[in-house]
Order: structure tokens, then C-alpha cells, then sequence
């Protein structure tokens, strides 16, 4: 353990005694002023056992303090190697300067920059946007330009990939749907019907919107943290350099592959989803799979299924456009890309929600939700 | 075990070390003794195992085989409290800094001394001003974040970060590596003067040959998976080892060694 640092007076003064270090100056009390003498004072170092950086710094404090009480120091069997100490801490401070400790901004200040700083985001965001569709333009005038082996990877990762935990939250959503509905209809008599509740609710809203934010939240993120992490090893700048634009390499494959994979996993799911249905209907309703399947092409019209699958695109091209943009966004080190992923998340779905409400009043202003 | 007097002033002793990555042995059989007070330099090769012996050392790799004593205490199977008391003895200055990039290099360099002292908020931040000013950046870099320093500016603030404990024993990877000769030579001034000062053993990786001349009390060099060659710069260049030869008789280390010769 480490022997305490202290002051004592001495007959001749005063007296430094024990290790003036980290670990012995935790407990350290600087003498009262008021027990001090003021005018000339003898400081006694020989009974410093140790010292370090930050044990002269406390030093120099109590030094400076004394100094500012009015009396002089002169220190007495002071050992060469602790002067050097004292002296070089004192010219590194002397040559570094003093600085205040940044107050945080008041919550008018952080409003405000709040403002400014999410207006900026959004004028970037729709330049990107531009950006992108600049770049989808030029494509097709040059297509053998394209990525195609980056594109192929992406519909596996985003898209095969994304089966089994689509598959089983679609299905679940299925039964809950069907349990929820099911105990009403009973009620009425009107097990039947539980064919146009499962079947419209899921392929026109559900299906759509549950595989959207399973992406968002699967894919969306990844593509965020992976353009991040290359913009923090410069990556992305490595590839400006050779003459790659990022854009295209990275951003339109990723776009594509979602647009292709996102409307093929809401089909997945709608079939999946209505198995659900169909499995608690039978159970709890007395609906037999066979009466369920008669009834469904009744009561399912292909612009129901269409306008559901139709709304994959644009949740796709939200959800890709959102997290490259974001990753791009991403400065410095991993703080960046933690807060920059869980953004991409958070926008990627509201947004997907925004335009699936959007797509209801317009839809249904022009008469197509029957 | 029977006391080496040898190795009675031994700050690190490594004797017999072996690691591995899978099947690729990187050391095999190494010996390698730091004693207090010492600037030893590892060198050797790209992949010689340089970076991965430190890290053996500061117990960030659990070596295959071998014994590692750190002020005299086995850290091979180490308990979990023991390691935190150990860790405060010494401090490790990463290749790319490894400054945490949320928090400011004032927040940084408390970072330790919140972890492992009881001192006030105050003198935390009064500490950590002083190690900042120490390593002789000036006082306004506390308040900046690590994406906002320069390369140089931020190996001195992770040098300030591993000086903040006040360890006796400093670890520095690769650091001048990216520097400017200026700011690489004002670099092996200021270890130099910690260690004069402080009493400071310091162990480091690096390729730069006049941080090997100009600050080193020894160097070791790592070649066949074992220190070959462990002496004073001025005796290892004599060495007739194939490998050290090769690697000090280029243009650049020989025009190094003038220009060391020059200077004394």
C-alpha cells in the first residue's frame, strides 16, 4: 500500500513526507491556510519517498496556493531527480496553456442547431435521392457498366437469406390475425368470413409492411454499417481514387437487389401468412382448409394481391436509398456508426409507414380500395 | 521457482513462450528479459511477431506455452482481479491510437484514473489536463474530439492516455510510425525525458531507425519465431546474423547509423 502524502510542520517549516503519487495522494488534504505563516516558508522535501507525475502536479498546486496566501517557497533537501520532475511538469504546463471545460449548450441553443442540422440532412437526403436516380439513368445507357455479381449477392444476402425469419413472423402474424378476428366472427355466426378478413388484411397491408420492417431493420442496418465502416477506413475514398464512384458500386447494386427482393419476400410472406390463417381457422373456426381455398379466389381480386406486392418496390427503394444514405453520413469512429445504423432503422420505418399511409388515401381517393 | 538474480530487477521475463494463431506457430521457445529503467525496442521483420508479443505481454492474448512475469508475478492463468490490479501498472500506447472516438481526449485520458481512482471529479480532469499538456499538446486539444486531431496529435493524445496512471512500465506500438521526422524526433525526446524523470521502463514496437538509435537502451530482434539478436543498437548492427544483417545494412539503415554516429 501506498504510504499517504502529506504536510508537517517542522521546526525549520514545513515538511513533505510519504509518496506523492496516484496511488498516495487519494486521501490528500492540502494544509489549512489558516495554520500558515505568511512571508518567507521553508518547504523540507527529503521525506518524499516517491513522486510522479501527478503527485508534483498536486505539488505545484499546494505551492501555488502558498504563493497565493503570500508566502515565498524555498524548498531544502529537495532531491535532484524530484526538482527535474517539478520543473519539467512545470514547463509542460507553462507551454500548454489553459483551456475552460466546454459547458454544454443551453436547450435554446440545442434546439436551434437541432433545426438547422435535420433541414440540412433533408436537402442532402434529396440531393442523394437525385443522385441516385442520376446514376440508375446513366446505367441504363451503359449497362455492361454494371455490378451484376455485387447485385446477385446482395438478392441472396437481403433476400434468400431473409426467408426463414420472414416465413415464420409471417405465419405468426397469420394466426394472431385469425385468433383475434376469429373469436368475433364466432360470435356472429360468421365463421366464413374469416377468408376475407386473413386473406385481405394480410396480402393488401400486413404482408407488405411486416416484410418491409423485417428488412429495414435485417438489411437496411447492414447496409448502413458496412458503407460506414468503409468510410471510416477511407474505403470509400479508396475507391474515388482508382475511379470507382461509390455510388455505383456501392448504392445502385444494393438498391436493385432490394427493388427485386423485397416485392419477392411479400409474395413469400402473403402465402405464408394466409397459411397461418388457414391453420387457425380449421383449428378454432371449423373452417376446413378445402373451404377456405373455394372461397379465397372469391373473395381475393388480383388488384388486391397487386396493390399489396405493388407497394414492395417503394418500401425497397426507401429502405435501400435511407441506409446507404445514412452510412454515407457516418464521420469519425464507431460511435458515428452505431448512432448513424440505429438512425437508417428508425427512418427507413417510419418512412416505410409514412408511404404505406400515404398509398391508402391516395389508393383509395381514386377508387382502388374496393 | 529459484530466485534468478539475474532477473531480481527484471521488470518483464518471458522464458519459453509460445504462441499461435490456429496452426501458425508465431513464437517458439522466445526468452525475452526488460529490466527497470530500461528503453527497449522490439524489431524485426513484417510478422515477425512483434505486436504479438506485446500483446502476450500486456495479457490481451493467452499464449499457448511459456511463462510471463510482470514486476515479478505469473500472468499465465492470472485471476480476473489480479489482472485489474496489474493493468493499472502499466499503460499501452495502440498503433492507431485507439482513442475513444465518442468521448473528447480530456474524457479519454480520465477514462483510466475514473476506472481506477477514488480522486474528485476535479482533480480527475486536472490530472488528465496535465498528461495532455505532458505530452505536449496544448491545453485546447482536451476539449476537441479524436476525429478532429491530426495523426501526430493523436498519438500524443493516446500517449497522454497511457500515461495517465502514472505506470512505471509504458508499452508504445509503432510510435512514430506517420509522423513527421519533427514530430517523430520530439516524440523520442519525450520519451526519453519520462523515463529520465519518472524512472519509467518503456517497451516498443517501431521501424523507425533513428527512434532506434537516438532512444534505445537495447533492442531485441525477432526472427525464427525467438529473439535472435538482444543488445545495444551500436553491438546489433556488428551482429553477423543473416536476418539482422539484411535488415540493417540496407541504404536506410546504414545511412541511419552515420548520421547516429555523427550526432555523438
Amino acid at each position: 500500500m501506498a504510504d499517504p502524502a502529506r504536510i508537517q510542520p517542522d521546526p525549520e517549516g514545513w515538511r513533505c513526507e510519504g509518496d506523492w503519487t496516484l496511488a498516495g495522494i487519494e486521501d490528500f488534504a492540502a494544509p489549512l491556510r489558516s495554520s500558515l505563516p505568511s512571508g518567507p516558508l521553508t518547504l523540507d522535501g527529503s521525506g518524499i519517498q516517491a513522486i510522479d507525475t501527478t503527485g508534483a502536479l498536486q505539488l505545484l498546486r499546494v505551492i501555488a496556493d502558498l504563493e497565493q496566501a503570500g508566502c515565498s517557497v524555498r524548498w531544502v533537501h529537495l532531491r535532484e531527480e524530484h526538482r527535474a520532475l517539478l520543473e519539467l511538469i512545470k514547463e509542460r504546463l507553462a507551454t500548454a496553456g489553459t483551456t475552460t471545460v466546454l459547458q454544454p449548450p443551453n436547450h435554446l441553443e440545442r434546439l436551434g442547431r437541432q433545426v438547422v442540422f435535420q433541414t440540412q440532412r433533408t436537402v442532402e437526403f434529396l440531393a442523394f435521392i437525385g443522385e441516385a436516380a442520376t446514376a440508375l439513368a446513366q446505367l441504363t445507357l451503359h449497362p455492361r457498366r454494371f455490378r451484376w455479381r455485387a447485385l446477385f449477392s446482395d438478392i441472396e444476402t437481403a433476400g434468400v437469406n431473409a426467408l426463414p425469419i420472414v416465413a415464420l413472423l409471417a405465419f405468426m402474424m397469420g394466426v394472431v390475425i385469425a385468433y383475434q378476428g376469429g373469436q368475433q366472427l364466432n360470435t356472429y355466426g360468421a365463421n366464413i368470413f374469416i377468408v376475407e378478413l386473413v386473406s385481405l388484411t394480410m396480402l393488401r397491408e400486413l404482408a407488405p409492411l411486416i416484410t418491409a420492417i423485417i428488412v429495414a431493420g435485417r438489411t437496411g442496418s447492414a447496409y448502413t454499417a458496412q458503407i460506414g465502416t468503409m468510410q471510416i477506413t477511407e474505403e470509400v475514398d479508396a475507391l474515388r481514387t482508382i475511379g470507382i464512384r461509390p455510388m455505383d458500386l456501392l448504392v445502385l447494386p444494393k438498391l436493385l437487389a432490394l427493388i427485386i427482393a423485397l416485392p419477392l419476400l411479400t409474395v413469400f410472406a402473403d402465402a405464408l401468412s394466409v397459411f397461418g390463417g388457414m391453420v387457425m381457422a380449421q383449428a378454432l373456426l371449423e373452417v376446413s382448409f378445402s373451404d377456405f381455398l373455394d372461397r379465397f379466389p372469391q373473395v381475393v381480386t388480383p388488384t388486391s394481391f397487386l396493390l399489396g406486392v405493388g407497394k414492395a418496390p417503394v418500401f425497397a427503394a426507401i429502405i435501400a436509398l435511407v441506409g446507404c444514405y445514412q452510412g454515407f453520413q457516418v464521420r469519425g469512429g464507431a460511435d458515428s456508426v452505431g448512432r448513424q445504423t440505429t438512425v437508417s432503422v428508425v427512418q427507413s420505418i417510419f418512412l416505410v409507414i409514412a408511404a404505406d399511409a400515404l398509398f391508402s388515401v391516395v389508393l383509395g381517393g381514386v377508387g382502388l380500395w374496393r | 521457482m529459484a530466485l534468478n538474480p539475474a532477473s531480481a530487477d527484471a521488470v518483464i521475463v518471458v522464458r519459453g513462450l509460445q504462441t499461435r494463431f490456429g496452426e501458425t506457430i508465431i513464437h517458439d521457445h522466445l526468452d525475452f528479459t526488460v529490466q527497470r529503467g530500461e528503453i527497449v525496442a522490439l524489431v524485426g521483420g513484417s510478422g515477425s511477431g512483434k505486436t504479438t508479443l506485446l500483446r502476450a505481454i500486456i495479457l490481451l492474448l493467452q499464449p499457448a506455452a511459456g511463462s510471463i512475469q510482470l514486476f515479478g508475478q505469473e500472468i499465465i492463468g492470472i485471476s480476473g482481479s489480479a489482472a485489474f490490479r496489474l493493468r493499472r501498472r502499466f499503460g499501452m500506447l495502440f498503433q492507431q491510437g485507439a482513442l475513444f472516438s465518442s468521448l473528447t481526449v480530456r474524457e479519454n485520458v480520465a477514462t483510466p484514473l475514473q476506472e481506477h481512482t477514488r480522486l474528485s471529479a476535479r482533480q480527475i480532469m486536472d490530472i488528465a489536463d496535465l498528461k495532455i499538456a505532458l505530452a505536449g499538446l496544448p491545453a485546447e486539444t482536451g476539449n476537441k474530439l479524436p476525429r478532429e486531431l491530426s495523426g501526430g496529435m493523436l498519438k500524443r493524445a493516446a500517449l497522454a492516455r497511457a500515461l495517465a496512471l502514472d505506470p512505471a512500465l509504458l508499452f508504445l506500438d509503432e510510435p512514430t510510425a506517420g509522423l513527421d521526422p519533427v514530430s517523430a524526433g520530439a516524440f523520442d525526446e519525450l520519451v526519453v525525458q519520462l523515463k529520465e524523470s519518472l524512472g519509467l521502463t518503456v517497451v516498443m514496437v517501431t521501424h523507425d531507425l533513428d527512434t532506434l538509435w537516438q532512444a534505445t537502451d537495447r533492442v531485441a530482434f525477432l526472427g525464427e519465431r525467438r529473439v535472435i539478436g538482444y543488445a545495444p543498437m551500436r553491438e546489433l548492427t556488428r551482429s553477423e546474423h543473416p536476418l539482422i544483417r539484411a535488415y540493417f545494412e540496407g541504404p536506410r539503415g546504414r545511412a541511419a547509423r552515420e548520421q547516429a554516429c555523427k550526432v555523438k
